[in-house]
């Protein structure tokens, strides 16, 4: 589809009631916690006090004692022989010989009632030898650092690196150091981000019931069931296709609820206790002590602009902890940093690190916020040094069409420079500042996925359309993909429902991550719809007597193809579904793929902060998003993701990491001391959509829902240089920190 | 089968002889995969562990049976997954 072709869309474009409005709004609508079943029991999880501790001994005999407990698993219940991501898996759920971080679940217990569990939990008694411990990403890298696990660095490592050092990536291309002497300015920044959680207001909640003969059903919050399917199977040993996941409706994700946590408990111990259902509902404590936060990163940036603003090399050494497991997404936080700009010589080296923390699991554009903050911050520091305007030199630098990516590939069709000028252009970027008060400008990639992806569409007996996809809808994905199907087939958008479905009713999917359920389970329930049509175009023509390639479906309608075809009066769905029964049976239409062509999206952000010169704190005045969404099938909900991501980056920018005390123990977990952004913290967040078609999906559509994370980390740091005269390298920049600058600029 | 240009990401040179960009004869993605353990058998971990495939700018997983051509530019990429 070329950039520039407009279509007119009936329905596409437009912002109808979102589908689940009604049961979220009643409380209807049945989380993971809401699930329960007949002779139900409780489940819960006995944790690490210990950063880093060898657990000599676990004692479980009292806790098996007590009147209405049903079953206690340790690791000794589970499977040995596990390697890879399989072992990582089951070690995180369930810890060996050792306890690798604070919170890690050391044993559990199911029972009659959630009290019982918690009193058993309380009953079993472990030995430790507690061991030195770091959380520090800085002091993990250390060559004399606590070693958390002997022999977990994977092939890219060197040999020679610290022990801790379980992945190198490293990539670039051009002479960097020659691209330092064509510059006028030379800088070279550190920049430390500290771990942030997802957050979401859900905590985790499952139900799992597995029988002596393999046969089970987990009911749970995720953001994939398969994803929980395969897991769960491959830490117990099961056969996967006899575990039958279905997902809840689900209260935020963003990334953390890809992966497993204590759903295996939970199923371990219903097959200990004779199958009955086990329930585990986690506290927010145990969320934000044993579920993946994001990494955080410790980053070395040095760049080269001339005089006029042009970027001339870059480079990037970013060191990443994801906790007492590899996966810091360092590699996709190099891919990003440098990704909005054109730049003939570029390095990159990344470090995966092990720390004694939890096991991170994926953010929103995971690793993209924390490069950007890197970058960005030291481009508009050498903006600023060059009194260059910042919106200037990123449009000077922008990649376009063709060129080559700072990490290798040539882009396609992407919409950063539209994206700039959208911003230039918007009024908040020239709004008066007041005293204390400044203005900070960043832009944000992410790349977007696809993933396996399986749909079926089925026509009811009314002519509606019953769809069933495989990616929960954590935003808004029922109500595009009705949209896009309703638009498709030429009926009503309420004429459309869209189920998100449990794993025994279609093929393997992906879960809802990477910005992809809108954009792949669009695609593939739009070609399942092109299908459903064809098929009634074959049962009109039957019909009629003509051939099926004579009839053309138009308006919800199977009508000849033109005079030669013959003279019928249109035959509509509702006609052609009413018999369907009486021509050939139900009418449906599948699709099956990974799909091709995801689009790239790019975004920019303005905000405009006050710095309270006497406290430190930031207040946030203005907050503009710009983001490409190729095209926008729900503008309400892109809009709200835009806004979404703006929040949980300004709460990552100003209040929120994991605060660890010397213990090695986490010392803020709950939302009281973990503070998040509150709707009297923001002004109404402002959104602009720019709209670059992607050629790769019917409808244009590429993901939105990361990019927006990425920019508001480096855009408030701008923002509060521009209040202070105060550059902050360290996140979170709360209040004190703030302080502490300032004052350190006076002396 | 036709001999593809595959770039490499920098840290994987000690791999195969200190070079980024490396020649193999494949027709798909698959057999491209193969083709570079099979001549650097050093990579084949870090293959098995799980990379992307960008092919004219597009990241692919899951593709092994697409058709590459010499006409196409190849990046091995870290395997991508999001939030």
């Amino acid at each position: 589809m070329p950039k520039d072709e407009i279509k007119d869309f009936r329905l596409v474009g437009t912002r109808p009631n979102r589908p689940d409005g009604l049961d979220k709004v009643t409380g209807r609508a049945r989380y993971g916690a809401d699930i329960t079943a007949p002779g139900m029991l409780w489940g819960a999880v006995l944790r690490s006090p210990h950063a880093h501790a060898k657990i000599l001994k676990i004692d479980t005999s009292k806790a098996e004692a007590l009147s209405g407990v049903k079953a206690v698993v340790t690791r000794a219940d589970f499977p040995t022989g596990l390697t890879g991501e399989d072992w990582n898996l089951q070690e995180n759920t369930m810890a060996g010989e050792k306890a690798l971080y604070d919170g890690h679940a050391i044993a559990a217990v199911a029972a009659t009632s959630s009290q019982i569990a918690q009193e058993a939990v309380r009953l079993i008694e472990v030995e430790y030898e507690v061991l030195p411990h770091v959380t520090d990403v800085d002091d993990a890298i250390k060559p004399d650092a606590p070693v958390i696990r002997e022999g977990a660095a994977d092939a890219t490592v060197p040999e020679g690196m610290p022990p801790n050092v379980v992945k190198y990536f490293e990539f670039g291309r051009g002479d960097v150091d020659a691209g330092f002497k064509d510059a006028d300015l030379v800088m070279e920044r550190t920049y430390k981000t500290e771990a942030t959680h997802q957050g979401y207001i859900e905590p985790h909640a499952c139900l799992g019931q597995l029988g002596a003969d393999g046969k089970g059903e987990m009911w749970v919050c995720t953001q994939g069931q398969w994803y929980i399917r395969q897991m769960c199977s491959a830490v117990l040993g099961l056969n996967a296709a006899q575990l039958r996941v279905t997902p809840s409706e689900i209260g935020g994700g963003f990334g953390g609820k890809t992966t497993i946590f204590m759903e295996p408990l939970s199923l371990a111990l219903s097959q200990k206790a004779g199958g009955r259902p086990v329930k585990i509902v986690m506290s927010r404590s145990e969320v934000l002590r044993a579920t993946g936060p994001t990494a955080s990163a410790s980053m070395d940036v040095k760049i080269g602009m001339t005089k006029d603003g042009k970027l001339t090399a870059a480079r990037a050494e970013f060191r990443m902890q994801g906790g007492a497991f590899p996966g810091a997404p360092v590699d996709m936080a190099l891919y990003c940093c440098l990704a909005p700009y054109k730049i003939d010589n570029v390095e990159h080296i990344g470090y995966d690190v092990l720390a004694n923390r939890p096991k991170c699991a994926a953010y929103r554009a995971p690793g993209s916020p924390m490069g950007a903050f890197a970058v960005e911050s030291l481009i508009d520091e050498m903006c600023r040094k060059l009194d260059l305007d910042p919106m200037d030199v990123r449009l000077k630098n922008a990649v376009r069409e063709g060129d080559q990516a700072s990490y290798g590939p040539t882009f396609g069709s992407i919409g950063l420079a539209e994206v700039l000028e959208a911003t230039a252009k918007h009024p908040n970027l020239s709004a008066p500042l007041g005293p204390n008060q400044g203005r900070g400008v960043a832009s944000g990639y992410w790349f977007n996925h696809s993933g396996e992806t399986s749909v079926s569409l089925a026509i009811s007996e009314d002519g509606n359309a019953q769809v069933s996809v495989g990616t929960p809808d954590i935003g808004g994905s029922r109500a595009s993909i009705a949209l896009m199907v309703a638009e498709t087939l030429g009926i009503a958008y309420e004429d459309v429902r869209v189920n998100v479905v449990e794993t025994g009713s279609l093929g393997v999917n992906e879960p809802t991550h990477g910005s992809r359920a809108t954009f792949a389970s669009g695609k593939a329930a739009t070609v399942a719809a092109r299908a459903a049509i064809k098929e009634m175009c074959r049962r009109a023509a039957n019909e009629w007597g003509i051939d099926e390639e004579a009839v053309e479906w138009v308006e919800g309608a199977a009508q000849p193809a033109g005079p030669n075809a013959g003279e019928f009066p249109p035959m509509s769905i509702k006609e052609i579904a009413k018999n369907m029964g009486k021509t050939g049976g139900p009418i449906s239409g599948h699709h099956e793929s990974v799909p091709e062509g995801v689009g790239a999206s790019f975004g920019c952000h303005v905000v405009d902060v006050e710095v309270d010169p006497e406290t430190g704190h930031t207040k946030i005045l203005r907050y503009l998003v710009v983001q490409d969404a190729g095209r926008a099938i729900h503008p309400s909900y892109v809009e709200g993701q835009y806004q979404g991501g703006a929040v949980q980056g300004i709460g990552w920018a100003l209040n929120e990491e994991y605060v660890y005390g010397d213990d090695g123990r986490l010392q803020n977990p709950i939302f009281l001391d973990y503070r998040m952004p509150v709707a009297s913290d923001l002004p109404m967040i402002d959104t602009q959509i720019v709209e670059v078609p992607n050629p790769g999906h019917p409808f244009g559509v590429r993901g939105v829902g990361e990019t927006g994370i990425t920019p508001p980390l480096p855009a408030i740091a701008n923002a509060i240089q521009g209040a202070t005269g105060v550059r902050m390298s360290h996140l979170p920049m709360t209040p004190t920190k703030v302080l502490a600058a300032l004052k350190a600029s006076q002396e | 089968m036709s001999e593809l240009t595959v770039h490499l990401w920098a840290g994987l040179r000690r791999f195969t002889g200190g070079h980024e960009v490396v020649t193999v004869e494949a027709s798909t993605i698959g057999k491209m995969l193969d083709a570079l353990v099979e001549a650097y058998p050093g990579l084949g971990p870090i293959l098995e562990a799980g990379i992307s495939v960008a092919v004219d700018g597009e990241i692919i997983n899951g593709g092994r049976h697409r058709p590459l051509s010499p006409s196409n530019e190849i990046y091995l990429m870290q395997r991508m997954k999001g939030g």
